[in-house]
């Protein structure tokens, strides 16, 4: 599958950079202002978050960030038009969709599939979907071009990773610790080693988050990942300081994950 | 009906679900994160491996007999039979297990299975306090530390339990996220074992979460539904005409109607919470005003809105006060099995008080909203019927909140 992903990890390896994910909350602020001010800031890809009321494997920041969401009148359909809006002049950073399965199977897989690609959306990560159950999910995400992201975690052994990485695309995620989003990573020689293991079996970029909050982290993190993703503390930052002090984080944060190789 | 499930994995009998993938029909499932799921495999392995162990169900035997006190007896209510002034009204007394409820017999073949799986930590989430006493109670009994998740608001409105579990020494966390109430506190502790998944077993209260949770949780509680099977056929030479059990998450309820599913002839009744009316939108009636979705683990009917997003249950009852409901029953209930039918808080308050009057049982507010769908069934059935209710809890824990609502200072 060939789309906006692929073709930005090919970027990135062809400059021999880490790439940075920034994960925003749709629905959380001005989130369409933030949303279209990441490029500029530094971000390579964009993980769009879709707010659910019971989001079961995040933290306390990104689960508040979605009540306040919702709170405000968010719904799934208006986090598709906040993508096709960025679309309309962005055509090159890829949007991930991150969130849970409900909204998406009450909106139907395949109308929801329909609809993300219309909106220009690259990737789903669905939290709650493993690939056990994921296969009429992901033959509506295949009709429209959209690559299922799947997680691999500390508890993926060998014999599970090859059920993960099997008919995913884009690239995988790989959560660095066990435990909610937020939570802190895990020691980035045990990260290393992981990476190499999943590239290995997947033969795709793989991109570390969970838990990384500071430039630190992200720049040792990012000399063996393919990409780093930040949520966390984005959320945080958009709910403390809105999108001036979103994007001067997603500004420090990309600026170490893209020098961290030299 | 299923979009997944092939015709050659499609058990016969409608007992003899779930397939190997935990559907039952288009329900149920295995909807967590990846970092679970190497657990829940591992899971499912050990309990396929327990139940064909004649040692494992040797001590579930055991400490079901000297522990919990099975059998639980059945009891003709009288005076409750005359006040209907129709069928005969027949509990199931499992509001005399050790603990006060039917939740004992689950988790004391969970925390079994946890220290046969070598698990060093247990934790469960509750609503009305009852799964979480026995889950504590019975870790207290095996030496296992248990973190018990509970809802604010429950902790508040059930403060005995609260205070049981502390006593047994289980750590009680009050979830404040969301609503603070029975959802919550299965967020909370499926946090827990994401963090945590090495070491902890969660002990799950209800018919439902990912497989095996379900079928196994099923077949813990099934002994309700076999004993009174048994039972009845030796008092009354026959078997009841319906089975009658009230729903939150249903595992009572699946437990009394499993053993009876292919007995064609006897009627399979539910009843959800309607809370203030399921007209009111206030109510903790998935079936009867929810919509199949997906959530904690399973593919089921859901309380949720027009985008998706879950909607926070209303019961009097804290133990009903939950917005979904376990997928075998969203399978039989589109089977057209059982029924499901709600009672309001106003009728389980006023059945929670006619029961204590007239059999000098104290019912947990839970059962008082199946008694009344037994009072219509029982004038339904006419005097040559017979109800078999399950008497699932005791109401001590009630009091306290039922003195409160009819003004009352203790």
């Amino acid at each position: 599958m060939t789309n906006r992903l692929t073709t930005r990890f090919a970027e990135l390896s062809a400059y021999n950079r880490a790439g940075f994910v920034a994960y925003m909350m749709a629905g959380d602020g001005d989130s369409q202002a933030l949303l279209n001010a990441l490029p500029a800031a530094g971000a390579d890809v964009i993980e769009l978050g879709m707010p659910f009321t019971d989001p079961m494997a995040d933290g306390a920041a990104i689960q508040a960030s979605a009540l306040r969401a919702l709170d405000a009148g968010m719904t799934l359909k208006k986090t598709l038009d906040q993508a096709a809006t960025f679309r309309k002049t962005d055509k090159s950073t890829p949007i991930v969709l991150m969130g849970y399965a409900n909204p998406i199977h009450h909106m139907g897989w395949d109308k929801f599939a329909k609809a993300a690609g219309k909106a220009g959306v690259d990737g789903l990560i669905c939290v709650d979907v493993p690939p056990e159950e994921d296969e009429d999910l992901r033959t509506a995400l295949d009709k429209h071009g959209i690559a299922l992201i799947r997680l691999a975690t500390p508890t993926t052994d060998d014999k599970r990773l090859a059920t993960v990485v099997a008919n995913t695309a884009g690239f995988v995620y790989y959560v660095s610790t066990t435990g909610v989003t937020g939570a802190g990573t895990g020691a980035v020689t045990e990260v290393s080693e992981a990476v190499a293991r999943v590239q290995k079996a997947s033969g795709l970029p793989v991109a570390v988050g969970f838990g990384v909050r500071e430039p630190e982290q992200a720049s040792a993190i990012a000399k063996h990942a393919d990409a780093v993703v930040v949520g966390s503390a984005i959320v945080d930052a958009m709910h403390e300081g809105g999108v001036t002090g979103a994007t001067d984080l997603v500004k420090r944060l990309s600026s170490a994950v893209h020098t961290a190789r030299r | 009906m299923s979009e997944t499930v092939s015709a050659d994995t499609r058990p016969n009998a409608l007992s003899a679900w779930p397939d190997k993938k935990g559907r039952f029909g288009d329900y149920g499932g295995r909807f967590v994160a990846e970092t679970l799921m190497p657990n829940i495999l591992e899971l499912e392995a050990a309990y396929e491996a327990a139940k064909k162990d004649p040692d494992f169900k040797a001590q579930m035997d055991l400490f079901l007999k000297d522990y919990v006190g099975k059998p639980s007896p059945i009891y003709f209510a009288e005076r409750l039979t005359e006040e209907f002034g129709g069928a005969q009204v027949w509990f199931k007394r499992d509001e005399l297990n050790h603990t006060g409820s039917h939740k004992i017999n689950n988790c004391l073949g969970q925390v079994l299975l946890a220290k046969r799986m070598g698990k060093t930590r247990i934790i469960a989430e509750t609503g009305a306090g009852q799964h979480g006493v026995a889950t504590a109670t019975v870790a207290a009994r095996f030496g296992i530390p248990c973190t018990v998740f509970m809802g604010a608001t429950d902790v508040e409105r059930q403060a005995p339990n609260v205070f049981r579990m502390k006593l047994l020494g289980a750590e009680v966390v009050p979830v404040t996220s969301g609503t603070g109430t029975l959802k919550d506190a299965m967020n909370e502790a499926l946090r827990d074992w994401v963090t945590n998944v090495k070491d902890t077993f969660y002990v799950i209260g209800t018919v439902a979460g990912p497989h095996p949770y379900p079928a196994m949780v099923r077949d813990f509680q099934s002994i309700i539904g076999r004993e009174a099977r048994a039972q009845m056929k030796e008092r009354l030479g026959r078997l009841p005409d319906a089975c009658v059990a009230c729903i939150g998450g249903g595992s009572n309820a699946m437990g009394l109607f499993h053993p009876f599913i292919e007995d064609e002839e006897v009627r399979l009744i539910g009843v959800e919470a309607a809370g203030h009316g399921i007209e009111t939108g206030e109510h903790a009636a998935s079936l009867k005003g929810g919509k199949p979705g997906i959530l904690h683990g399973n593919k089921t009917y859901l309380l949720q809105d027009d985008d998706g997003q879950i909607i926070d249950a209303h019961s009097i009852s804290a133990g009903l006060d939950y917005p979904g409901i376990g997928p075998e029953h969203a399978f039989l209930h589109d089977a057209k099995r059982a029924e499901y039918v709600s009672a309001t808080d106003d009728e389980a308050m006023e059945m929670f008080q006619l029961c204590t009057k007239l059999e000098g049982i104290i019912p947990a507010l839970e059962p008082s909203h199946a008694l009344a769908r037994v009072r219509d069934l029982a004038k339904e059935l006419g005097k040559d019927g017979i109800i078999l209710m399950n008497m699932c809890g005791r109401g001590d824990k009630d009091v306290p909140q039922v003195a409160r609502m009819l003004g009352v200072e203790l």
